[in-house]
């Protein structure tokens, strides 16, 4: 709770810093996140295709709140040397930045999966990409319904 | 101060998936929260987690900001042989952890 | 012999009163519901699992504490109480308690910092400090499963009408009384957020929104902050005397530490 005088001393030191204080939001957000998106997907796969399909990604359809969001990945394979997942990779679309976990993996997993708790920005899509041994790439996608973002608001009180 | 919590079985058969359960102490600054002046916050995140078996890794994650604060990493591992799991966390501003698990494999 | 206009009157009056006192608030029992009942399956299963809730880090934080020399007199909490988890078995649930030596009510944080300053000879722990909620966690850890019993007797009766006044009290720029959401719209929406009853259960808990575990002061000040009403310091006595109310009006339900809620 902010007295009287400390809401003077703020008020005086942000208008001494006026760049700082950047309130608006970019109009373009969207279009920029997407292609934030798309380019660190690029930069995952290089020019190979992604095939949907091997990869189950699991997130509650709607959300408590979008701070901890839990999220888990299974990726059908044998897992044997000659045939198994060497990377899991999980992209968000309107997240501040597009990247969210990357796992590397190999037959001695046993299993290729992960289970953890992710931020979430906005309603979004959320991408898994998986890289298999033979430089395949298979991916499965969710869509998510968040009304307490995370990132965005403050959790000050 | 509890700066992880590993949950390993103590035991296993040989060529068994075991569930290997993680969770580590850490407020994940993002890197876009502002203080009430308007400053940002700088990030101080994890930055990877590994996990060692017998001194050979069997499981790396990346994180970015996104993950969430006291981050939960579940994974599994086939049991080979007994031996020692090893799990490191480092992150920014030089933060590290490990934590290790003992486990018997018959 | 009472004139039948009298007796209707009295007759009126008394089912006036009945019905009074059984909408003075509390929710009966049967009828009380943990906020767990209103989170997703999601977020019921973080808190239900050791392993997985954020919570058991603070738990165990105030386990090493707990045996951690401190102060002048260079002593720990387990030299004097044992076993935690047998010395430690519903406190929780009958906090706030009566302390004599400040003739009111103080909550757990207040007592643990009693026990600091007056016991180990140690300076008290900030609200809301690691140490201070790792500590109220680990005791209020084993009390977990025990139902709520808060004994009113003379001494605290007057606190807790102070804290039930201020629960039905009209305050902030909202002028919204904390019994019109919680007593009377439990189970309505607040932006898309389920309304509970507001039993204060799962102390200190796990809340997404602070990405952290934080005290029922905490999240009291935040409600009153919500309401666009002037909040009070941690442990002033407006705050104890609702918590003393609340943790009442929640007797019988099971204590649920450490809780996650979003």
């Amino acid at each position: 709770m902010t007295t009287r005088r400390e809401f003077l001393v703020l008020a005086a030191a942000s208008f001494a810093v006026p760049t700082a204080a950047k309130a608006q939001l970019d109009p373009n957000l969207a279009a920029k996140r997407k292609a934030a998106y798309e380019e660190a997907l690029g930069k995952l796969v290089g020019g190979a295709q992604v095939r949907a399909g091997k990869v189950k990604l699991q997130l509650p359809p709607l959300i408590d709140n979008g701070n901890s969001v839990p999220l888990s990945v299974a990726v059908e394979s044998p897992m044997t040397g000659a045939d198994h997942v060497r990377a899991i990779h999980v992209l968000t679309q309107k997240n501040p930045l597009p990247d969210v976990v990357s796992v590397h993996l190999g037959p001695r997993a046993g299993r290729a999966v992960i289970s953890t708790r992710v931020r979430l920005a906005d309603t979004q899509t959320v991408v898994a990409i998986a890289e298999l041994s033979d430089g395949t790439f298979w991916s499965d996608s969710a869509e998510v319904v968040v009304t307490l973002s995370a990132c965005l608001e403050e959790g000050l009180i | 101060m509890a700066r992880a919590v590993v949950t390993v079985p103590a035991q296993a058969r040989r060529g068994e998936i075991i569930e290997i359960k993680t969770l580590a102490a850490h407020a994940m600054e993002t890197g876009f929260r502002r203080t009430q002046t308007g400053e940002l916050i700088p990030r101080d995140i994890i930055r990877r987690f590994t996990c060692t078996y017998n001194g050979i890794e069997v499981y790396r994650v990346d994180l970015h900001p996104a993950v969430a604060a006291n981050p939960l990493i579940a994974f599994t591992t086939i049991a080979t042989e007994t031996g020692t799991l090893s799990f490191q966390w480092a992150g920014d501003n030089g933060y590290t952890v490990t934590e290790i698990a003992p486990i018997r494999v018959e | 012999m009472i004139a039948p206009a009298a007796r209707l009157f009295l007759a009126l009056s008394a089912a006036w009163l009945l019905l009074e006192s059984a909408t003075a608030g509390e929710i009966p029992l049967p009828e009380r519901r943990s906020g767990y009942e209103f989170m997703s399956r999601e977020t019921r299963a973080m808190q239900d699992d050791d392993t997985g809730n954020p919570g058991t880090l603070w738990v165990l934080d105030g386990e090493a504490l707990f045996k951690r020399k401190a102060g002048a007199a260079d002593r720990t909490c387990f030299d004097c109480h044992g076993d935690a988890r047998e010395s430690m078995k519903r406190v929780a649930a009958r906090y706030p308690a009566f302390d004599p030596a400040r003739g009111r009510p103080v909550n757990l944080e207040q007592r643990i910092n009693t026990c600091r300053v007056e016991r180990q000879k140690a300076p008290p722990l900030a609200y809301e400090s690691r140490d201070l909620l790792a500590l109220t966690a680990y005791v209020a850890r084993q009390s977990r499963g025990m139902p709520i019993a808060i004994a009113i007797d003379a001494r605290t009766k007057p606190f807790l009408e102070a804290g039930r006044k201020a629960f039905h009290r009209r305050q902030g720029q909202l002028n919204l009384s904390c019994a019109q959401c919680h007593d009377e719209h439990w189970s309505g929406k607040l932006a898309g957020s389920p309304v509970t009853q507001a039993h204060p259960t799962g102390y200190p808990l796990y809340r997404l929104e602070w990405e952290s575990l934080g005290s029922l002061e905490r999240r009291l000040r935040g409600c009153l902050t919500g309401l666009r009403a002037e909040s009070y310091p941690y442990g002033a006595p407006e705050l104890v005397d609702l918590e003393l109310y609340l943790m009442w009006r929640a007797n019988g339900m099971k204590i649920e530490a450490p809780a996650v809620r979003p």
